[in-house]
């Protein structure tokens, strides 16, 4: 934990790998994000967290175009995003993605939910994915289950399949839109438990969660969003014992 | 404690009534009122009707006899149907030249028999199915190896039926897919072209397709120039048939959820990839059933190409029963007609029931 703010800390003069100016972002009429300014350091982990509706997943969501920006810039390792299909795929090969629901894909195996975007996006040879793929598999703890289908697993070991997913990709930066929300409670933990391996070996992540514990023992910066604007960021210590917005002494009582 | 607790369960057995053949006749037939009936009512009508079936159709009647046997008796005269066998089946081919379109039917079956298991649907499928058409097609038509050629105006019968309805449902089937894909595009011309299309062909009848193909299409030609009519009557089967899978995989196409999409996107799967290894699978796997419906229909509206003069099974057995020696026998014949066709369509829709079990992956 140390180590990883204090090479941080003198990463900070270096190129950030995701860089945000002034975006904004509507739905219709609807005014979702507002001048969203965020830059984040490689290896930075930023949890982001607010009430429903404060636009944190969307927020992320843009970073890999799953959601369209109107207004502003985002830079994520040096490609602009735009209407350009060429640098979307490049920026979503780079950037890996986990959802609350999992998103697996359910007529393939386990082996084939993984070894589809290296085979396809990468144009690894098969055999080649497939030993990254059981790499990844025995890292998440779950190399056993490579034969079977998404269906046949619990929704804990689905999740850490989808991280594993997004691994095989060798992403820089790793979104996760709460993962943990819609699993059975003692599931929780053994998601949890990778993503902290993760942090551990220096992935950049950006984390929508509502797991308080996770951001205290794992991120860099903590981020409140409220009514599609970032509030207030601060190291977690400063965030969860001092406060300095209203709005997040309202939401931090309300969920701590 | 445990012990004697389970022991003592499972030597309970469900009531008498629940089991045996006295508790499937209650669960089954007898379960209400209502169905007791119904069930009476069913047991008095196949009392009525199926001895008279049976004495017409088995004990009272000849297999295989002259047409002037039967004029002296009350049964069938199934006699009609190996009598006339060869000219049902095969229609105008020449005498013969026979074993070529019998030789070409059993490759095209013994081709979807192996296709069936889905341990062989690679790429060499593709090929083997290209190499058995030409082979077929060369067959039929002959002009090498000391075959003569028989025009495409002598192809009739069966083999007519299984050209038009297996190239049609083979060809529709991706022509569909793609307009259910252009219907659901982003694009504004490509998305307005398909759906024009598929509304005005479904707008329209088959048998107005079929006129439209075989009398307005030639005027459209610079004189002198022909297209085959046979070819003629599968392209508007095709056409008709693909607007209708069109909107059976739109279905599908729409039961997908969107995170299938996204996490698709988020590996960063270009739109081919997308479609073809995650979203299309999907789809067609729930579009079985409804798909299975617009190709069996397929197969038995190619009867219609009789009102254009193409000569197939039916009209080939029509044809049977207008000379007068056989003409008295048309129950015999559209019976016979009618299990033809039964077993064709049995077997596919009984083979889509299988791949649907297979392809289920437990979600």
């Amino acid at each position: 934990m140390n180590d990883s703010q204090t090479s941080t800390n003198s990463e900070e003069t270096s190129k950030p790998i995701i860089e945000i100016h002034e975006m904004h972002k509507w739905y219709g009429d609807f005014h979702v994000l507002s001048n969203i300014n965020l830059q984040v350091q490689p290896q930075e982990k930023i949890v982001i967290c607010g009430p429903s509706g404060s636009g944190k997943s969307t927020l992320i969501r843009c970073i890999n175009r799953l959601e369209e920006h109107q207004r502003g810039q985002i830079i994520v390792n040096g490609t602009e995003l735009s209407n350009d299909i060429k640098n979307i795929e490049k920026v979503r090969a780079e950037v890996g993605m986990v959802f609350q629901h999992f998103n697996l894909f359910p007529h393939l195996t386990i082996i084939e939910n993984l070894t589809l975007g290296p085979i396809w996006v990468r144009k690894t040879p098969k055999k080649e994915a497939e030993e990254l793929a059981m790499m990844y598999l025995e890292k998440v703890q779950i190399a056993e289950q490579a034969k079977k289908f998404p269906g046949q697993l619990s929704g804990g070991q689905q999740q850490r399949v989808a991280i594993a997913r997004s691994l095989c990709m060798n992403p820089q930066v790793m979104l996760f839109d709460e993962p943990t929300s819609a699993l059975d409670p003692e599931m929780i933990k053994e998601v949890l438990d990778v993503m902290i391996d993760l942090a551990g070996e220096g992935m950049t992540m950006l984390v929508v969660t509502h797991e308080m514990g996770f951001a205290k023992s794992v991120a860099d910066r903590v981020m409140f969003m409220d009514d599609g604007e970032i509030v207030e960021q601060n190291s977690p210590d400063v965030f969860f014992d001092n406060p300095q917005h209203e709005r997040t002494k309202l939401f931090l009582s309300q969920i701590l | 404690m445990t012990k004697p607790t389970t022991a003592k369960r499972e030597q309970l057995k469900p009531p008498i009534t629940n089991v045996g053949i006295i508790g499937w006749l209650r669960t089954n037939l007898f379960n209400s009122w209502y169905n007791s009936l119904l069930t009476i009512f069913t047991l008095i009508m196949l009392a009525f009707l199926l001895p008279p079936f049976v004495q017409w159709a088995f004990i009272d009647s000849l297999w295989n006899s002259s047409a002037e046997a039967c004029r002296d008796i009350d049964g069938a005269c199934w006699s009609v149907i190996p009598h006339n066998f060869r000219f049902i089946i095969l229609g105008f081919f020449p005498e013969g030249q026979e074993w070529r379109p019998i030789l070409a039917m059993f490759l095209l079956l013994a081709l979807v028999v192996y296709s069936k298991e889905r341990s062989r649907w690679r790429k060499s499928l593709t090929w083997i199915w290209a190499i058995n058409l030409i082979i077929m097609g060369t067959l039929m038509y002959g002009g090498v190896l000391g075959m003569p050629v028989v025009e495409t105006s002598q192809w009739s019968g069966l083999p007519l039926t299984l050209i038009l309805s297996f190239f049609g449902m083979i060809v529709a089937y991706p022509f569909g897919i793609f307009l259910a894909l252009g219907r659901q595009s982003k694009m504004p011309a490509i998305k307005t072209l398909s759906v024009v299309y598929i509304e005005m062909i479904r707008g329209v009848p088959l048998i107005s397709l079929l006129f439209m193909s075989s009398v307005m299409f030639p005027l459209f030609l610079p004189e002198g120039v022909s297209i085959d009519k046979v070819l003629r009557a599968l392209v508007a089967i095709i056409l008709f048939t693909a607007a209708y899978i069109a909107e059976v995989v739109r279905g599908g196409l729409q039961a997908m959820p969107r995170g299938q999409y996204e996490a698709a996107d988020s590996l960063g799967l270009n739109y081919s990839s997308t479609m073809r290894l995650v979203i299309l699978p999907q789809a067609l796997k729930i579009v079985i059933p409804p798909s299975v419906g617009v190709l069996l229909s397929v197969f038995k509206d190619t009867s219609l190409v009789v009102i254009i003069a193409l000569y197939d099974v039916l009209k080939t057995t029509m044809v049977t029963l207008s000379n007068p020696q056989w003409a008295g026998y048309s129950k015999e014949s559209y019976i016979f007609l009618a299990l033809l066709y039964f077993v064709f369509c049995y077997a596919m829709s009984s083979y889509s029931r299988k791949l649907e079990k297979e392809l289920h992956t437990g979600h």
